[in-house]
């Protein structure tokens, strides 16, 4: 048997694999992201009923591992007698765990939005609506920038949890690349490697948001 | 669609689950106290003036915590043994588990330091305090008091997180899942019990991590941490 060494075609195999992580992050975030505000508008809803439910899907989702959300999405999908591709099912449950996550952030952003300005706002004769169109959601949006970007990196490094499912990304990728060369030192620093590539730039980019929010709000 | 539920036949199991509840429970208490202890030490480094110490913990805090979890059990149970190291899994698993979360302490225990306003120190020192008084009493006590329920946050993230180490064939609730699975072929069942098994896990957790901060801290920090969720650190 002649093993293969770890050199450009792998490393090259390696990037278009991060290409893959990096489509399920946009999907992540994205699913995650309509869902969480759903969810996030339901827990500061007026009606009570409303708001427990939400709670409770938010506990749920970040009382049990990213890893269970998988697996209960992939056999659950199949029950239901759909063959899906892993990117699908991989796909819906970062959906569901950045969800959980996202609402729970953006309620904070939402609540933190000074009541002076809903009370200001009612007393313009606006909607609900109106109020969170034109007033609350703005400035929430501006105060959610930092811990939202923050959160992108934990959903990027998450991701690599569906390789458990045989989904083919970048941690996946490693593997496969570590089965056929056995340097599994030199692959997997280099797949840490392209990851850090992803993630600190976001890390940086989520601080540099903070210390701006920060001095905005001292001036 | 007419698959039928049978959740007797897990039943069967209990000695399998059990073993992993258990192997869960130990990987995660040993890996906080490992973790939260050089989490104290490194931020007290990183804490003090600039230099070679400083940047150290600075690139081991960057470099664990803009990497996966999973890549880095890779790293230690697969690489290790590739210099000479060889480590069972559960070894790589507490190894791992341990690196990681001291990294998100050493992170989360800074900013309650740097939070301390100096007047207190020199409130101490006008005090007569030793500098070992002032750094236990001044410093890390009421530093990691401000940040507790962040801290408890981080502890239940990783016990979530070491599902991941099945992937590295350390025997914990998730192998177990998964071993149940491929003997009963009722994965679905499998998956719905051990999910709900880890949610008991995580809200016993955060009660634990609650009454420990009541003891140490006072009424007013345990009862934030009861009621926080999870904080998702960048």
């Amino acid at each position: 048997m002649i093993l293969r060494t770890f050199g450009f075609s792998e490393f090259g195999f390696l990037v278009s694999a991060l290409l893959w992580t990096v489509v399920l992050t946009i999907i992540a975030l994205s699913g995650g992201g309509i869902v969480g505000f759903v969810i996030a508008l339901a827990r500061t809803s007026t009606h009570k009923w409303l708001r427990i439910v939400a709670a409770t899907y938010i506990q749920i989702i970040q009382g049990i591992p990213v890893l269970m959300i998988l697996f209960l999405s992939y056999y659950g999908l199949s029950l239901a007698g759909l063959q899906l591709p892993p990117l699908v099912a991989a796909g819906a449950s970062m959906t569901i765990y950045a969800s959980g996550y996202l609402a729970e952030i953006w309620r904070g952003c939402i609540q933190s939005v000074p009541k002076q300005q809903w009370e200001a706002s009612e007393s313009l004769a606006m909607t609900r609506v109106q109020q969170y169109r034109y007033v609350i959601l703005p400035q929430a949006l501006r105060i959610s920038l930092p811990s939202t970007v923050g959160f992108a990196v934990q959903v990027v490094k998450n991701t690599s949890i569906t390789s458990i499912i045989g989904f083919v990304e970048l941690a996946r990728a490693g593997q496969l690349i570590n089965n056929a060369t056995f340097q599994p030192f030199r692959v997997f620093l280099a797949v840490a490697a392209l990851y850090f590539v992803v993630c600190y730039p976001l890390s940086q980019l989520s601080r540099w948001l903070e210390r701006r929010l920060h001095a905005r709000s001292h001036r | 669609m007419s698959y039928t539920f049978q959740f007797g036949v897990i039943a069967q199991y209990q000695n399998e689950i059990l073993a992993g509840i258990w192997m869960t429970i130990k990987l995660s208490v040993a890996s906080i106290i490992l973790g939260c202890a050089a989490g104290i030490v490194l931020a007290s480094v990183r804490s003090m003036k600039p230099g070679i110490g400083r940047i150290l913990v600075d690139a081991y805090v960057e470099i664990i915590r803009n990497t996966p979890f999973l890549v880095q059990l890779f790293i230690v149970y697969f690489g290790l043994p590739g210099l000479g190291l060889r480590v069972s899994a559960v070894t790589a698993a507490l190894i791992g588990m341990t690196i990681n979360l001291a990294a998100y302490s050493t992170e989360i225990i800074r900013a309650g330091i740097e939070s301390i306003h100096k007047s207190q120190i020199e409130a101490g020192e006008a005090l007569g305090f030793t500098r070992l008084q002032i750094y236990r009493h001044v410093i890390i006590m009421p530093a990691i008091a401000k940040v507790y329920p962040a801290l408890c946050s981080q502890f239940v993230l990783m016990m979530l997180a070491s599902s991941v180490c099945s992937a590295i064939s350390t025997k914990e609730l998730a192998a177990s899942a998964a071993f149940i699975e491929s003997q009963s072929f009722r994965s679905f069942e499998v998956y719905i019990v051990v999910t709900l098994i880890y949610l008991a896990l995580a809200l016993a957790l955060r009660g634990v991590l609650a009454m420990i901060g009541l003891w140490l801290f006072g009424r007013r920090v345990a009862r934030r941490t009861a009621i926080a969720l999870p904080e998702v650190q960048a």
